[in-house]
């Protein structure tokens, strides 16, 4: 792995060169009369080495994201019928220690002669990997670029193959996009239908309990665990009511203040800082709930004989509350602003207030704007991570008490995802189902939001 | 108004009602304005106490407390067959030599538990320190060197009072035994407050006055290039191509939806595609920057894709008309004309972009970047961490001196953050053009 440096520089060098010789030949084809030349001399290197530098690429590309699997899967052919027998997750193990072998590191258990030699075999495969990836980028490359060196002609149309080529390109690279949403959906539901192939579907969504525990042996009592979500979607909604609550009334008036309200001065100042909230990696802001906000409610909570714990949902909601709320001025903002000033005029001109303005002409008509703006902002709260894995607790509560512990779905999925895992067990998977549900919800909100807002502009631009 | 006037004949009344009304409406105003002040008020309000807090905790972690030892270097314990081999000068055993130093200090300590209480007023890295020290010059065997030390994080944690000196001795991690020898050390001026240079140049370590932030910081910024280096290229192509040369039909209509909503999805759901599709598909290393670096793309491109089309737009057609009409292509006109001036625009939201990515963290965690990794990392392929995951790790951790090395870690992030963005602000200020 660590000489795809080397060879990515010696294939710029070869580009490099592929451009020189190119831009040469189209001189030497054109007898140094340049307007002889259908394009450019420069189209012509380009051409040369874009023939060079993308089909080795592509192979590079290729190579090392299959390398790992197939070296593997031989391995695991190599080893012997009586290891091969076991089951996946066994044989999993067996090649993680394998692969502990190769590098060097402490194996879990004694290695005997069969994994000394796969472990052997691995490391020999690896360097004829690395090698022959090394030579047949090298040639791929230099074949390339001896074909698009033998194409120049005079009237060779290399600016329209250039081109071609760049479009084709641009077109790849708006697809990783694509890729990415179809990446996401298959890789959760895939994991979600193995899943749910152990644990039903209704009792996933409905069921009361959440108790994810590991079985150590399959006839332990309890191996199953419990996989009732409804405690962790509860909890998820309790942090965002009370972030919500937080959040829309602050981000609101701050939004109508600084619009309708504040001096041009003001408003210069108030903003950007409202919008260094925004800013603010929320892992800061967990630590800030966990360290000074969560002991703040509890101190002051059993100073008035409340019992808080000290994991509450109110400090994480609190906070979460925080973070939202430049999220939520600024959406609104943007929105009041789209509200025709002639409808202002209008209210102004019939002797109304400037709140009165506000509350009955220009709320209204801003209303489904803020309401997706509100939406979106629930869909950020719901996806939000890190505050509620350092301030919220792990403990599944089904409770609308603020004061108590509550657990959520992003909580959950890094417990559950972080530190060793295997891939079968129903606790690791149980995880990317939680996932889908949280990339459903979120991407239910949005579309909705943006439902809304789209239908609201139609009626004054 | 004319005609309500009309309508009703006392007309006196009615400006008397409207009157009596505007006190009203007027309270009623200023309440309104009040409550707009007192919302934006606490918003800045959250913003100070926020850094207040972190900044409170955290501007002590730039000092540490270091500890002067006077140490007999003797040459029949670093080295008893006096060879100088780099490798028996490695080996030998450096923290008996500081305890002896230890011992030599408070000689009246008596007893296996008082003893082992006095060594741990010196951090276990001191033996380090004065294996380096030996090391560098190994003319020092046979001497006697002083040299400073870091102290242990409780009599840091003491020095800098955050533990109370005069609580119960039962209530108290260092004790009173251990709280006289602080005070003789520090009558004796062995003890002080340096700047803590240990913080910047080590990495992770379990314990605290030892621990730094260079490898979290090292495995940030390799992270950010391969960040960088995929999604600048990935997200002005992506970005062009549906600006300036994309048809309008269901296809393309298809990415923008794709586009928009990839960027309101949460960041942990692209952790858990770097888990199933980088790590289990193409079998990726594990906490590798490289794969931080791919998940980080992913989330980061429809940032950049958004802000570039933005840029592309606001490039005035009369440009591209002018080149078309001297005969370039319409590649050429983008290529030259049209790119160039909404660069800084571009740019300017890569930036933010990475300003994103720099503080997440989510996603980090899911692909493996959270273990503990002592070694600075040095490429793309070794194992490491990230800033933000340190922050995390360090928060969890339950000695107080982590606290303010939790808050150090977050002054410098969010003194690279604030960096990120003064850039882009200037970039903008200083490129931007009105047509």
């Amino acid at each position: 792995m660590t000489q795809t440096p080397i060879l990515l520089v010696l294939l710029l060098a070869l580009t490099s060169a592929a451009y020189y010789f190119g831009c040469k030949r189209a001189f030497r084809v054109a007898d140094g009369h340049i307007r002889r030349l259908h394009s450019l001399p420069g189209y012509y290197g380009l051409y040369v080495a874009l023939w060079a530098a993308l089909p080795a690429l592509l192979v590079l590309g290729v190579w090392l994201a299959m390398q790992g699997s197939v070296i593997t899967r031989m391995v695991v052919a190599s080893l012997p019928d009586a290891i091969q027998q076991l089951g996946p997750d066994r044989l999993n193990l067996v090649v993680n220690d394998i692969r502990n072998l190769v590098s060097g590191n402490i194996v879990s258990s004694d290695p005997d002669a069969a994994m000394l030699a796969a472990a052997e075999y691995y490391r020999s495969l690896m360097s004829i990997s690395r090698n022959a990836l090394f030579v047949v980028v090298l040639v791929v490359a230099g074949l390339g670029g001896w074909i698009g060196y033998s194409k120049i002609r005079v009237n060779h149309r290399a600016r329209n193959g250039v081109e071609s080529i760049i479009s084709w390109l641009l077109v790849a690279c708006s697809t990783v996009a694509i890729l990415t949403t179809v990446g996401i959906v298959l890789s959760v539901l895939f994991e979600s239908m193995r899943f749910f192939k152990s644990v039903p579907i209704t009792e996933f969504l409905f069921g009361l309990e959440w108790s994810p525990q590991i079985a150590l042996r399959a006839d332990q009592a309890g191996s199953s665990g419990a996989f009732g979500a409804v405690p962790l979607f509860a909890g998820t909604l309790l942090i965002t009511l009370i972030a919500m609550t937080v959040a829309v009334p602050i981000g609101l008036m701050s939004a109508i203040y600084l619009s309708e309200y504040a001096s041009a001065h003001v408003r210069a100042i108030a903003k950007p800082l409202l919008e260094v909230l925004a800013g603010i990696p929320t892992v800061v802001y967990g630590f800030f709930a966990a360290l000074t906000v969560a002991p703040f409610i509890r101190d002051s909570g059993s100073m008035l004989g409340l019992d808080v714990a000290s994991e509450s949902a109110l400090a994480a909601g609190l906070v979460m509350g925080m973070m939202i709320i430049p999220f939520v001025s600024s959406l609104s903002d943007d929105v009041i602003n789209a509200v025709p000033q002639s409808l202002r005029e209008g209210a102004y001109g019939m002797g109304a207030t400037s709140s009165e303005t506000i509350r009955r002409v220009i709320f209204p008509a801003a209303l489904p704007g803020i309401v997706g703006a509100i939406l979106l902002a629930v869909s950020r709260a719901i996806g939000e991570t890190m505050i509620v894995v350092m301030a919220a607790g792990l403990a599944s509560n089904l409770t609308a008490n603020p004061l108590e512990a509550v657990t959520t779905v992003t909580v959950q999925i890094v417990t559950l995802l972080v530190g060793d895992q295997e891939f079968d067990s129903p606790k690791t998977l149980a995880a990317f189902a939680l996932g889908l549900v949280l990339f459903l919800v979120t991407l239910a909100l949005n579309f909705v939001a943006l439902y809304i807002v789209r239908k609201y502009r139609e009626q004054y631009d | 108004m004319t005609n309500s006037t009309h309508a009703q004949p006392d007309s006196v009344s009615s400006f008397a009602r409207i009157q009596a009304g505007m006190a009203r409406r007027r309270a009623a105003e200023q309440r309104f304005k009040m409550l707009g002040r007192i919302a934006v008020g606490i918003g800045l309000l959250f913003l100070i106490v926020l850094l207040g807090s972190i900044v409170s905790k955290g501007y002590t972690a730039f000092w540490q407390t270091q500890m002067r030892i006077d140490v007999m270097l003797s040459a029949d314990e670093i080295d008893p067959e006096g060879t100088r081999k780099a490798e028996t000068l490695r080996k030998a055993d450096y923290s008996s030599l500081i305890k002896q130093s230890m011992r030599e200090m408070f000689p009246d300590v008596s007893g296996r538990r008082d003893r082992f209480a006095l060594y741990g007023l010196v951090s276990n890295g001191a033996a380090f320190d004065l294996r380096d020290r030996v090391m560098a010059d190994p003319s020092l065997i046979g001497t006697k060197v002083s040299l400073w030390v870091p102290a242990d994080d409780d009599v840091d944690m003491l020095m800098k009072g955050h533990i109370d000196r005069d609580a119960a001795e039962g209530d108290r991690r260092i004790k009173d035994n251990a709280l006289g020898w602080i005070e003789k050390l520090e009558a004796d001026g062995r003890l002080e407050m340096r700047f803590n240079v240990d913080f910047f140049t080590k990495g992770d370590s379990r314990d605290p006055e030892l621990a730094g932030i260079r490898g979290a910081l090292m495995g940030t910024i390799f992270t950010l290039m391969v960040t960088l280096a995929l999604s600048f290229p990935l997200g002005v192509a992506a970005a062009v191509y549906l600006e300036e040369f994309a048809p309008k039909n269901k296809w393309t209509d298809l990415i923008e939806v794709n586009i928009n909503n990839l960027a309101a999805v949460p960041s942990i759901v692209f952790g858990l595609l770097g888990l199933a599709v980088f790590i289990n598909v193409f079998e990726l290393p594990r906490s590798a920057p490289l794969l931080g670096g791919l998940v980080l793309t992913l989330m980061t491109l429809p940032t950049i894709i958004i802000a570039s089309r933005a840029a592309l737009k606001s490039v005035p057609p009369s440009i591209r008309d002018a080149a078309l009409g001297i005969g370039a292509s319409p590649m050429q006109a983008t290529l030259f004309h049209v790119i160039p001036l909404a660069l800084p625009g571009m740019l300017t939201g890569t930036i933010i972009g990475m300003a994103q990515a720099l503080g997440e963290t989510a996603p980090l965690l899911m692909i493996g970047m959270v273990a503990f990794i002592a070694d600075v990392p040095q490429g793309v392929f070794d194992p490491s961490t990230a800033l933000p995951v340190q922050i995390y790790l360090w928060a969890d951790s339950p000695e107080r001196a982590y606290v303010e090395r939790t808050s150090a870690a977050i002054m410098v992030l969010l003194a690279f953050l604030a960096l990120m963005n003064l850039v882009a602000v200037l970039l903008r200020k200083r490129f931007e053009r009105r047509w």
